[in-house]
């Protein structure tokens, strides 16, 4: 592993390059002002793509079926404001939350109990039955239509949500603070460490004595949090859900991001969206047909050559040229 | 009482016909998880190719049906031998993560070579004369290709077993699934087993495609919209069984036509919760062994 990777024994204390994703981000708000939705969005699938590298990266748990939390977040905050009249967007959140969490809690005690095919089916076939209910609670969530209507108020009744995303894109800069400081905080703990021993080999954590499943269990209702999290905000900044919350490809989608960045480094979902995103917004709407062509050719090159990501790439390069100097 | 028989009876025909193609394609997916522990969810991509194969065949170049199905089987596992050489080989060892990502990027790629070639509408399937209509048995009709296709699934997975069961290959494949180390040590040539079991599994995967192109719609995204019911044949039967997932296959075939037929509201939600049952229950599979 990289020494980036973390880790109980790594320096807890923030780096001067960890600031960098930050700054950079403040620079855009201000730069780059026609672009803030898309940044938005962006900053969205950072915090969900964080919340996959927290049980995939650290923990080792392959799935295929995140975007369940993720849409469930997404429509409860929906239905909270386009059904219940909840307009408030703390508490959206607050309960997109804890429908992650309680999902989370509630499949990852069952499913967690079995490993490698069985587990990844199970992720799956969870996902399906989100979408499935989804679809045919059509008086709920509109169903293929999608759910529309959707009202918030402003952020602490005094940041309304502007038509140029500005309040969007810092309030999702926020909680992307958040999150990012709640799972940095998670890593770099004792937790972190033994879902690190977990991912490595299982048999000798069960042998030293670590309660193994539980660990697991607790991990992945946190990463399922967070996913509900940023469901929420994009139903929140987005004004609507569509079912495609909850799809495979959604999944699929967020896979590709948190490869493309790097596994297991935290800071591989924050590149990862960054470049796949800018990339859609160029490409997708132009060339359709080859987008989906390229996210195949680049998933297949990525893991036979790069299996890093951008980011390993990038330590392959700079151990270059320190050898060099 | 009478129709309600009669509505049995039809779900039952047309849950085995669905069951019997579903098998046909998975049986290949479950003896590549099994025999060379590869997490394969391109598998589907193989059926399309299959269904994209027979249809052009037969309405671009007239090919007469049977010639077009085995035209199916021949492409297919041609092309998945080059697939295996040049790509797949290379992963055998590498983590399950990685391979569900290169076969994730290879169903990307089939979709949009498939969207490219054909456009997203549904192929049509041109039958000779002498597939369609109805076929009287037992006082019924039943359509004539829904029969062909049970009769020739079955006929196939009877050989199938024999050559598994009776052959020197299917020992070896036999011993290569129990113990690939021990069986390698013997002096098994266990690479080249795995590339003819693999393009044997993937030209049965391009049979069933073409041969159920009736049933499962050919269209560019096949492999992801049919994923689950391949991967829940798999994990529900067993990995590395035959019979598992033929047994799971049939029941997957037979309750989806039954949840179409009487439950329609609900859509595959009773499949997706039986399934997420029984692997609970049996993690392994029904008829796997406890890993």
């Amino acid at each position: 592993m990289s020494a980036h990777s973390g880790g109980y024994s790594a320096d807890p204390r923030v780096r001067p390059i960890e600031w960098l994703p930050w700054i950079l981000a403040l620079a855009g708000f201000f730069l780059l002002p026609e672009y803030l939705s898309l940044g938005a969005r962006i900053l969205i699938y950072i915090l969900y793509a964080l919340s996959l590298d927290l049980i995939l990266g650290y923990a080792g748990i392959i799935t295929l079926g995140h975007s369940a939390y993720f849409g469930l977040g997404a429509y409860v905050a929906g239905i909270l404001a386009a059904k219940a009249g909840i307009t408030d967007p703390m508490v959206q959140l607050v309960a997109a939350a804890a429908a992650g969490a309680l999902l989370g809690l509630a499949t990852g005690a069952i499913i967690l109990r079995t490993k490698a095919l069985t587990l990844l089916m199970l992720t799956l076939a969870i996902t399906s039955v989100c979408l499935e209910i989804a679809n045919k609670a059509t008086n709920l969530t509109g169903g293929a239509d999608g759910l529309s209507g959707v009202v918030v108020a402003p952020v602490l009744g005094m940041f309304r949500f502007d038509i140029f995303g500005r309040t969007a894109y810092l309030y999702c800069l926020v909680v992307l603070l958040a999150g990012w400081w709640l799972v940095r905080r998670m890593i770099y703990s004792p937790f972190g460490t033994s879902l690190t021993g977990v991912r490595e080999n299982s048999l000798r954590m069960h042998a030293i004595g670590a309660p193994v499943y539980w660990r697991l269990v607790l991990v992945y209702a946190l990463s399922a949090t967070i996913a509900g999290i940023a469901g929420g905000l994009l139903t929140q900044t987005s004004q609507f859900v569509g079912l495609n919350v909850l799809s495979f490809e959604s999944a699929g989608e967020l896979l590709v991001m948190l490869i493309l960045g790097g596994v297991g480094r935290i800071y591989g979902a924050f590149v990862g969206p960054v470049v796949y995103l800018i990339a859609q917004d160029l490409f997708a709407k132009q060339f359709p047909e080859y987008w989906g062509f390229g996210i195949g050719v680049m998933l297949v090159l990525v893991v036979m050559f790069a299996r890093g990501g951008v980011l390993g790439i990038l330590d392959v390069l700079l151990a270059r040229l320190r050898r060099k100097s | 009482m009478e129709a309600f028989l009669a509505s049995l009876v039809s779900v039952a025909f047309h849950g085995t016909a669905l069951g019997m193609i579903l098998y046909v394609i998975s049986v290949g997916l479950s003896v590549t998880m099994g025999l060379m522990g590869f997490a394969n969810l391109a598998h589907g991509v193989f059926a399309m190719a299959g269904g994209y194969i027979l249809t052009t065949a037969i309405s671009r170049f007239g090919m007469p049906f049977p010639l077009a199905l085995a035209l199916a089987f021949v492409l297919v596992a041609a092309g998945s031998v080059i697939l295996e050489r040049l790509l797949y080989s290379r992963l055998y060892a590498a983590s399950d993560l990685e391979q569900v990502l290169f076969t994730i990027g290879l169903i990307f790629i089939a979709v949009a070579v498939a969207r490219f070639i054909y456009g997203t509408l549904q192929q049509p399937v041109f039958l000779p004369d002498y597939l369609k209509g109805q076929f009287p048995l037992l006082g019924r009709d039943f359509p004539t290709y829904r029969v062909f296709i049970i009769v020739f699934s079955a006929a196939t997975v009877g050989l199938l077993w024999f050559g598994v069961e009776r052959t020197r290959w299917g020992a070896m494949v036999r011993a290569a699934v129990d113990n690939r180390a021990m069986a390698q040590s013997v002096g098994i040539n266990t690479k080249r087993l795995f590339t003819l079991t693999f393009a044997l599994g993937s030209g049965l995967a391009g049979l069933g495609g073409g041969l159920g192109a009736e049933i499962i719609a050919i269209q560019p995204t096949y492999p992801l919209e049919n994923l689950v019911y391949f991967l829940v044949v798999v994990s529900v039967g067993g990995l590395g069984s035959l019979r598992g997932p033929f047994v799971a296959a049939l029941l997957i075939g037979i309750a989806d036509t039954a949840c179409k037929y009487w439950l329609p509201q609900y859509g595959a939600f009773p499949i997706y919760v039986a399934t997420i049952g029984v692997l609970l229950w049996r993690p392994a599979g029904l008829f796997g062994r406890h890993a």
